[in-house]
């Protein structure tokens, strides 16, 4: 990619977190020791389904060291419910369980002890008195009438529902050549990060301030915290300087922070809880979409894809949060990168007897684009065509853009045909067709699958009024404060905390780009909620354009400020001035020059020199709208979802043992285009990263539930993550088509390759099953799905 | 507090010798993090699959979440800090990972460097498969690894040149 116009932008530079993190100096939240701190460990229902008759906890609080057992009944009456993100106002949730126990693992009391091992000890001496009750475990059984309710007061299992129909849909359908339907399945896994979710809370009674340091990725969670616990905004002070150990969307943690908040509160002590593995997986509400898809698609016989029908089946569990919303976000990129003439979508989400589910990486894109993908692969067989030739033949096209999609979001910018050709020739297709054949050849099973996909990226939030239409928010800004020093040092302040994403490498970059400034002299820190601007948080691949913009808005007004200085000393028009490298000088006359430390000397000392009007010191912050953002959706659920669309194409061959089932990746390339790279290096290693995740995706993890609803994935043991032994080396082909939206042409990057892997993964599987003659259609495609298939074939020897 | 017995554990850790009473139950991981305030060594799983506790002891790479801090006595123990120089700056290997950006979030990184230097201790010629086999009890989130198999090729190379200081 050339980036020649940038001294820093897109260049190989080391990061700025990287030197803490490899000599141990990281400050995660579980090494922040606050004095007196105690700890917490909770008692969870054994059952998915009963309701609690008594909790006696006297032998657990007879023990020396234990300070208090907490129960549902004394939280409900004191904090609100947990906010849910759609319009169910009676499907209330608190974070510790009352009267009902609605999934194994819930939390029903939390006992508060001097040490971690203490608090367990004493939490298994409580005991809880239950009566079971029906357990609903299936998704489609909750649509019953007489389904058992997972929240009588709801009325219903279901969260929310809706048929949206964008475009001619039945008369597309009835006027296409041809139309097949099919179900595949997005089993439910999450991001599960290797730190666990921690929070330590604080209360200060004379200040009546609640400090909070929290492993937390969340918008809006200090004002969550503050409206939860009846406090206001200002008493709740989330402290995002903390280190946090990898989150990819799901370290939301409110109930966590109530709990917490409300124990050091109530009983005038610090307390700390950290998660230990099973309650992260169990008991922690971090897992992710659990999707059936019922896919309907009309197609001309020359492979011409003109509308979709979409039923996408969700299971949320128990509970649901901001769950729903991640059925939403996809209507923003529902017609994946092809040419789709319309669509109709019906999402449908519903209540389980199962932990609840969180945001995972993608909210909700990745199981879409899996039903997307999964959908061309078949039409192409269908019609026999090549699966790449008939991408080909749907790709929106480079002269189309900026290109506006059924459902009401128009694309910035692509040029998907390029980056397709480039992965290919990446991966050297006709060796890979080669490879392949030859491996059948010599009697083993192989397959190659391709997967073209849409990141959305800028973290807008119009899902929230598409699914709920008392919600009006229209915008999610984000915002940085830089500053410039009477030394001349440059201090840039961003607002919300980062968990692997590399912000302070971002701000620094782009700091340094707008000022001319070397990144390695800027430091990069994080406020408080109490002194912070506005921020939505490192959610929905977003900080790169609205972290990076607010970052290059500040920085230009600090140049405009000190070429003003300069203009006003140096008696000349400003357009007959020019900056470099900090300092301004005259245009004609170069040697009449105001350097840098000149400049900031007059900016921090000397008012008699500064220009009427500009205010002394040398600051500027900068609050960045999200660009296109401001709409409510239109009656019929049409809107601008996100502003920017990153585009990836996986091109992946799979060798699979036919005696064990067991898949290998033996090659594997992906074209990727996020516009313009502040950091390849960041933005490359989120690519491996989430190709990482995909493969774990497609293959190995899911969170299992017994018949009578018991986590059967409750440790590293059964829930299986890719080591470095499943993953394969990956190519990655760049290429750059900048947003005309943002100030660099970037766009976002942060949930690249988890978005097509799974589909590419998959569609290699099924092409490696297809002379079997069978295809799987769930993932995770784990090696026992596929042998069990293999057998069921017939094709065993 | 409860009066939990406790013994005395009294060994070398990063080439100090350090010594503290704890209770018997009281894990590796637990006593170098919370008794000797050594917070580079992470805790994920405390069931010894995710690697990101791992630490040298006796010269070889363990699961210190495995361990109990009673059984380490008299050992000698290397955590991620003594990867570092004298100075506390980086080490070579430590250098390399900066190089490479092989980590993201940091949390596995410590894990990792173990690992790597535990490989690097035998083997200054490791191929990628070597290098794979040796971070494969490790697991990581962020990165998918490339990264961090390019950052120990790279240390290897250094180390090479340089022959095998830290």
């Amino acid at each position: 990619m050339s980036n020649s116009k940038f001294r820093y932008i897109g260049q190989h530079r080391r990061t700025k977190e990287d030197p803490r993190f490899v000599t141990g100096r990281g400050r995660y939240v579980a090494d922040i020791v606050v004095p007196g701190m105690k700890h917490v460990a909770l008692v969870a229902s054994p059952h998915a389904s009963a309701r609690i008759k008594a909790i006696h906890a006297d032998r657990a609080l007879a023990m020396d060291g234990v300070h208090y057992v907490l129960t549902g009944a004394e939280l409900v009456a004191a904090t609100e419910a947990l906010m849910v993100g759609v319009d169910t106002p009676l499907v209330k949730r608190y974070p510790l369980a009352h009267e009902v126990v609605r999934y194994a693992g819930e939390w029903v009391a939390a006992v508060v002890a001097d040490t971690r091992a203490l608090a367990e000890d004493a939490a298994e001496r409580v005991e809880v008195e239950y009566e079971t009750l029906p357990c609903l475990l299936d998704p489609e059984a909750a649509l019953n009438p007489d389904a058992h309710l997972v929240h009588p007061a709801h009325g219903s299992n279901v969260l929310y529902r809706r048929k949206f129909v964008w475009g001619a849909v039945e008369e597309d359908f009835a006027a296409a050549a041809q139309t097949l339907s099919f179900r595949c399945r997005w089993a439910r896994s999450a991001t599960v990060p290797i730190e666990t979710f921690g929070v330590t809370a604080r209360w200060d009674p004379a200040q009546q301030l609640l400090d909070v340091w929290a492993s937390i990725q969340m918008p809006k969670y200090p004002d969550q915290i503050a409206r939860t616990l009846r406090l206001p905004g200002n008493a709740v002070r989330v402290h995002f300087d903390v280190d946090v150990g990898g989150s990819y969307g799901v370290k939301r943690g409110i109930k966590h922070t109530v709990l917490v908040g409300y124990l050091a509160r109530k009983l005038g002590m610090p307390i700390r809880f950290i998660e230990d593995r099973l309650e992260n997986m169990r008991g922690g509400d971090m897992h992710g979409p659990d999707r059936i898809f019922d896919m309907q698609v009309a197609f001309e016989n020359d492979g011409t894809i003109r509308a979709l029908k979409i039923r996408a089946l969700d299971d949320v569990g128990a509970y649901a949060g901001r769950s729903p919303l991640q059925l939403g976000k996809p209507v923003g990129a529902i017609v994946g990168p092809y040419q789709i003439h319309s669509v109709e979508y019906e999402p449908i989400s519903v209540l389980t007897n199962k932990t609840a589910q969180e945001a995972v990486r993608g909210f909700g894109q990745a199981p879409t684009n899996f039903a997307i993908e999964s959908a061309i692969d078949r039409v192409a067989r269908h019609l026999n065509m090549d699966r790449v030739a008939l991408r080909r033949h749907n790709l929106i096209r480079k002269d189309q853009f900026p290109y506006l999609i059924p459902s009401g979001t128009t694309y910035d910018s692509g040029d998907y045909h390029t980056v397709l050709d480039k992965a290919m020739a990446a991966a050297d297709y006709p060796a890979l067709v080669a490879a392949r054949d030859a491996a059948r050849a010599a009697g083993k099973l192989a397959g190659i699958g391709i997967a073209t996909c849409l990141e959305p990226s800028g973290g807008n939030s119009s899902f929230e009024p598409l699914f709920n239409p008392k919600n009006l928010t229209t915008t999610w800004m984000d915002s940085c404060l830089v500053r410039v020093d009477l030394s001349g040092a440059i201090t840039g302040v961003m607002n919300t905390s980062t968990s692997g994403q590399g912000h302070e490498t971002l701000v620094s970059t782009v700091v340094g780009e707008i000022l001319e400034r070397d990144p390695a002299d800027i430091r990069v820190v994080h406020a408080d909620s109490l002194n912070a601007l506005p921020s939505n948080s490192p959610v929905g691949s977003r900080m790169a354009i609205m972290l990076g913009s607010a970052a290059a808005g500040a920085a230009k007004i600090i140049k405009a400020n000190l070429m003003a200085i300069a203009a006003h000393n140096l008696k000349c028009p400003l357009d007959d001035l020019v900056y470099r490298d900090g300092h301004v000088s005259v245009k004609a006359e170069p040697s009449r020059v105001m350097d840098w430390d000149a400049l900031i000397e007059i900016a921090h000392r000397r008012i008699h020199q500064m220009p009427p009007g500009l205010e002394p010191g040398l600051q500027a912050k900068f609050v960045f709208e999200v660009p296109t953002g401001g709409g409510l959706p239109t009656a019929d659920g049409r809107v601008q979802m996100y502003p920017c669309y990153s585009f990836e194409a996986h091109v992946v061959l799979v060798e699979i043992d036919p005696a064990t089932g067991q898949p290998t990746l033996t090659r594997y390339a992906i074209g990727h285009d996020c516009g313009t790279m502040i950091s390849p290096q960041i933005v490359h290693g989120m690519t491996w990263g989430g190709i990482a995740h995909g493969i774990g995706a497609a293959l190995y993890e899911k969170f299992a539930f017994s018949e009578n609803g018991q986590l059967a994935s409750q440790t590293f043991m059964d829930y299986l993550m890719p080591s470095a032994m499943e993953v394969p080396s990956v190519d990655i082909v760049d290429h750059c088509t900048p947003s005309p939206l943002t100030v660099f042409g970037q766009k976002g990057s942060g949930e690249a390759g988890y978005l097509g892997a799974p589909a590419a993964i998959a569609c290699a599987i099924n092409d490696a099953l297809a002379p079997s003659g069978h295809a799987l259609d769930e993932l995770p495609m784990t090696p026992m799905a596929i042998w069990s298939t293999l057998q069921s074939a017939g094709s065993m020897k | 507090m409860s009066a939990e017995k406790l013994h005395v554990v009294t060994l070398m850790v990063n080439g100090q010798p350090r010594s503290a009473a704890v209770p018997a139950r009281t894990s590796l991981v637990d006593f170098l993090r919370d008794t000797l305030g050594l917070t580079g060594t992470h805790v994920g799983c405390e069931h010894g699959i995710c690697g990101a506790c791992s630490v040298m002891l006796d010269g070889e790479p363990v699961r210190s979440c495995l361990m109990y801090a009673v059984q380490a006595d008299a050992c000698a123990i290397t955590t991620v800090e003594g990867l570092s120089q004298p100075d506390g700056t980086p080490g070579v290997l430590q250098d390399a990972f900066c190089e490479t950006h092989g980590m993201q979030c940091g949390y596995c990184t410590p894990g990792m460097l173990i690992s790597a230097h535990a490989l690097l201790q035998t083997n200054l010629n490791p191929t990628e498969a070597d290098i794979r086999d040796a971070i494969g009890g490790n697991l990581c989130r962020c990165t998918g690894y490339v990264q961090i198999v390019a950052a120990v090729k790279l240390a290897a190379e250094k180390l090479r040149a340089t022959g095998g200081a830290k």
